[in-house]
């Protein structure tokens, strides 16, 4: 009897490891049924809300009018919308033609595609995404032979940091770096015999490492041989606040800041 | 038939005899007891993990960064707040600076925010349920579970629950909240404070108890029927009323007026604008008072011109009545003891020529369709039944009807309000801030008999008052009351004596700030008196000029006795002192030649204060601080060498510097300034920036 016992239950250990390894599978599969299920229904999902209007005209390039390189927190909507012109080949606008507005998931279009209006512009109020960075959205329309011509567009989103720097930037630094003048607040970059970098300028701040940065706003313009007409802000701001308008300067600059990656000191 | 027997054989190897059916059992009792280990295994966080291990594998520093990694489910514990987070289950890079690319969820870097994780965890900011170990629990309300994730675009509202001062980097949520004061919401809403104090608001709505002396019955019908429609910059919302109504109402607001009395005041003819010459007369007597520094009007290119303080007076020749508007100009306290307005001391001439040249200023097609019969007492009487209805009187007063206590529904807690408990409109997205978003932005909209007046919000403006709104959620009742950081206290502040009347007559806190109350609009007078010269002051006051080349605003001309001149000049050179240093201390009052040449190279070269101030007229263009060329006749020495050392310190905020100047050099600077007495070419600096300035502003304002 115990060895007629001892034989079905040796089997049923071995059927034992074997069903986990099995069930193992089974999930694999069935969870992979269920992500590809899932995901393929959201995908299907998507394409039912971009539905796009049918257009009755079509054009052949698809241009900015406005709203490009726009800079605004993390989140929240731009201050502007992006207005895009649809042109034919001699480059004169389309009414009727459809456009419609693509980005990252997070990024919301309101709308998110229509027919351009009687002037050949469509307009829409874009809101950027949760995480701050840059953006690109892009505007698409349909030519006569069915080909999908796009515009891209960069937008800036600013962290927490970033935002405390643009507004240290316009209390202290906007009113000789930016060259635009307004009856509001008039711009003293015209004034300047050596001239400020605007901070979008890329080409030149790019290359300075945030030591020089903080030199340079800590110190002055002396610091790094460069003139005293930029006055040094060190024992005006703190140490966290300049490090928030380095983090701005780069986060806005054009074409855009990257990050050096982890430098090892050599032998 | 087959299947029967089909089913009988399998039924049979499986359960044929009780060994196999012992055999059968265990494995489906093994089976089922693997399940719970497989859905740990299988779980959302380890997935995530998984995914978090391999992208830190490709990284240059992936050393380091799988140092930093824990697997596991983890968990941030601070039980003083209540926070039990376990975000960073799957959120494992957030504390990683060298991240800082990775744009995907939920491996990003989180932005760097002044606060740590470990001080506050995740959901005191975002919201969303920190115990839960699966996206959908943890981001989206449940059953059990009904606090979603908080959008990034209202994640300042968190910063609100204990910050009740202005943050640097929360520009919405000060605006929010400057929003719900200005546009006067907590007239009609009560909004409490954490710390025990209650929203105020900040505009000052008009008195009606006077209405009919300043205007007429067809003006306020116009006015309410589309208050926008008068000024585009009115704050005022829409009551969307029926002509019935507007006619009732505007009954009512005559008939309870008090009447104009009998005026000793002379009679004032306004001038006839039919003139070039005396409208010209008039047009410079509206720019030497400044009146565009509060008030703005609408330009022939459609663009508004002046300052937003004041009413736009655009049209304000169809609102106004004449004798109303000279009695105004003469003395506006006479009319509302709260107003903005300073006491010009207009002569009988100038009040006729602004009051000609205002009264000018109409529209003809805004009365052209409001016809109106003499009203009945019925109408009057339906007039006040509706006026007391829609709550007028929670913002103005009016005779015959009292100040309703909590008109509207308290929003004291508004941002932890149950989602249960809100009715949404259809397509609406189901959530609070949703919710809010859209009652502030078409209150009507969610039932018909709504009392919510329709107001014209930006979307903009509407983000920042839902930020607001939810800072006033439950979390922040209860945060232990060491982390509050309360607003700067209100200032009370009110000068004594006569000289104080005198302030307060001249207005002199709509724009500038005393020892913290006050505009800022213009200077912060707190030291005034150390820092001036008494003899300037003296003649600023008799016909101020402006000091900043690039600056529209400026002081008005009061037109000042000399016995009020000296009254306000004493009071001020004697209290507004600072107690840091002595204004009689100069020794760079009187310097050699050579101080003052050594003064004038540190000026040019070594700091660079061309680069902002003007002293030589004729070469030096820097726009951003006063002009220079005449210091030496207005600043005290012992101001000049202490403004040098440390600005912040005599005016935080100031876009000076400090620049750690040796006591040297800020003497040497103070006997090149203090020699600055100026010369007949300060007019022509004025000049030559006025004409870049019309040239910078002829791209239009706002």
């Amino acid at each position: 009897m115990i060895s007629i016992l001892r034989k079905p239950l040796s089997t049923s250990v071995q059927q034992r490891s074997m069903s986990a390894k099995m069930l193992g599978i089974a999930m694999i599969v069935a969870g992979a049924v269920l992500l590809l299920g899932s995901s393929g229904c959201a995908r299907h999902q998507k394409k039912a809300q971009q539905q796009a209007p049918q257009g009755t005209a079509f054009g052949a390039a698809i241009v900015e009018v406005s709203g490009g390189k726009q800079v605004t927190a993390s989140g929240t909507a731009l201050s502007q919308p992006i207005v895009v012109q649809v042109n034919d080949e001699q480059g004169t606008a389309v009414p009727g033609a459809a456009v419609s507005f693509r980005g990252a998931h997070d990024v919301s279009f309101d709308p998110p595609s229509g027919v351009t209006d009687s002037s050949g512009q469509f307009t829409t109020t874009v809101t950027l995404g949760e995480s701050a960075g840059r953006y690109q959205i892009s505007a698409v329309t349909t030519t006569k032979a069915n080909k999908q011509v796009e515009l891209k567009l960069d937008e800036i989103a600013l962290g927490y940091q970033q935002v405390v720097g643009q507004r240290l930037n316009e209390q202290y630094c906007d009113r000789c770096h930016n060259q635009e003048s307004s009856a509001e607040k008039v711009s003293n970059y015209d004034n300047l015999e050596v001239k400020p970098h605007a901070f979008v300028d890329g080409e030149t701040l790019n290359k300075m490492s945030d030591a020089d940065l903080t030199a340079i706003i800590g110190h002055g313009g002396p610091a790094l041989n460069k003139s005293a007409q930029m006055p040094p802000y060190g024992y005006t701001l703190s140490k966290s606040e300049i490090q928030a308008l380095i983090a701005y300067i780069r986060e806005i600059s054009d074409p855009p800041y990257r990050t050096p990656g982890t430098v090892y000191a050599k032998n | 038939m087959a299947l029967k027997q089909k089913i009988g054989n399998v039924c049979h190897a499986f359960f044929g005899d009780s060994v196999r059916a012992f055999g059968v059992v265990s494995i489906v009792f093994l089976l089922l007891l693997a399940i719970a280990p497989a859905k740990n295994y299988f779980s959302e966080w380890r997935h995530y993990q998984k995914g978090y291990v391999k992208l830190i594998r490709t990284r240059s520093d992936a050393v380091t960064l799988q140092r930093h990694f824990t697997p596991g489910l983890q968990q941030i514990w601070i039980p003083d707040l209540a926070v039990v987070d376990r975000c960073t289950s799957c959120h494992s890079g957030l504390k990683e600076a060298s991240l800082s690319d990775v744009g995907t969820q939920p491996f990003a870097k989180h932005p760097v925010i002044p606060h740590t994780l470990d001080q506050f965890g995740c959901v005191v900011c975002h919201r969303g349920q920190g115990a839960a170990t699966t996206v959908s629990e943890a981001h989206r309300s449940t059953l059990a579970w009904e606090q979603p994730i908080l959008p990034t675009r209202y994640v300042q509202s968190s910063c609100g629950e204990c910050h009740r001062d202005r943050l640097t980097g929360t520009p919405q949520l000060n605006q929010g909240r400057k929003l719900i004061s200005g546009y006067g919401c907590v007239h009609c809403h009560t909004v409490k404070q954490p710390d025990g104090g209650v929203m105020t608001p900040s505009d000052d709505p008009p008195s009606l108890k006077r209405i009919a002396t300043k205007t007429t019955r067809e003006w306020i019908y116009a006015w309410l029927k589309d208050p926008q429609g008068y000024s585009s910059l009115a704050t005022m919302p829409n009551f969307k009323l029926s002509d019935d109504d507007l006619r009732d109402i505007s009954a009512f607001l005559i008939a309870q007026s008090e009447l104009p009395g009998k005026s000793d005041a002379p009679q004032v003819t306004p001038a006839s604008m039919q003139d070039a010459t005396t409208q010209q007369a008039a047009a410079s007597l509206y720019g030497q008072s400044f009146c565009a520094s509060c008030h703005a009007v609408q330009n022939a290119a459609g663009n508004m011109v002046g300052g937003d303080m004041g009413p736009e007076l655009t049209k304000v020749g169809s609102k106004v009545k004449p004798d109303w508007l000279a009695q105004w100009l003469r003395n506006p306290l006479a009319y509302d003891p709260d107003t903005r307005m300073p006491h010009y001391r207009f002569s009988e001439k100038e009040i006729a020529l602004l009051t000609g040249f205002l009264g000018a200023k109409t529209d003809s097609d805004l009365l052209a369709n409001v016809h109106l019969e003499p009203a009945t007492q019925e109408q009057i009487a339906h007039g006040k039944t509706l006026v007391g209805d829609y709550g007028c009187a929670s913002c103005h007063e009016i005779n015959g009807i009292k100040r309703p206590e909590n008109f509207a529904p308290e929003l004291t807690r508004i941002g932890s309000k149950p989602v249960s408990q809100l009715l949404f409109l259809t397509g609406m997205n189901k959530e609070l801030p949703d919710y809010i978003y859209n009652k502030v932005k078409q209150p009507r909209a969610f039932a018909p008999g709504l009392k919510m007046p329709q107001y014209t919000f930006t979307p903009a403006q509407l983000d920042a008052i839902t930020t607001a709104l939810l800072a006033q959620n439950d979390r922040a009742f209860s945060m232990p009351t060491t982390l509050r950081v309360a607003a700067a206290p209100p200032s009370h502040y009110s000068p004594a004596g006569k000289a104080g009347q005198l302030m307060n007559d001249l207005r002199c806190f709509s724009c500038h700030s005393i020892n913290g109350r006050g505009g800022d609009m213009a200077p912060d007078l707190t030291w005034e008196g150390t820092s001036v010269q008494r003899q300037w002051l003296v003649d600023f006051l008799k016909n101020p000029n402006t000091l900043r080349p690039a600056l529209i605003r400026r002081m008005p001309k009061f037109n000042l006795s000399d016995s009020e001149i000296t009254l306000l000049t004493d009071y001020m050179m004697t209290v507004y002192q600072t107690p840091s240093f002595d204004r009689e201390w100069q020794p760079y009052a009187a310097p050699t030649p050579t101080l003052v040449e050594q003064g004038r190279q540190l000026f040019y070269s070594k700091y660079s204060c061309q680069s902002c101030h003007i002293v030589d007229t004729k070469k030096d263009k820097g726009y951003i601080g006063p002009t220079l060329s005449q210091v030496g006749g207005r600043l005290t020495a012992a101001w000049i060498y202490h403004w040098l050392k440390d600005p912040q310190s005599l005016r935080p905020g100031t876009i000076e510097p400090n620049q750690h100047i040796s006591n040297e050099d800020a003497g040497a600077l103070t006997a090149f300034l203090m020699s600055q007495k100026g010369g007949a070419s300060q007019k022509s600096a004025v000049a030559s920036a006025a004409k870049t300035r019309t040239a910078a502003g002829a791209g239009g304002q706002k």
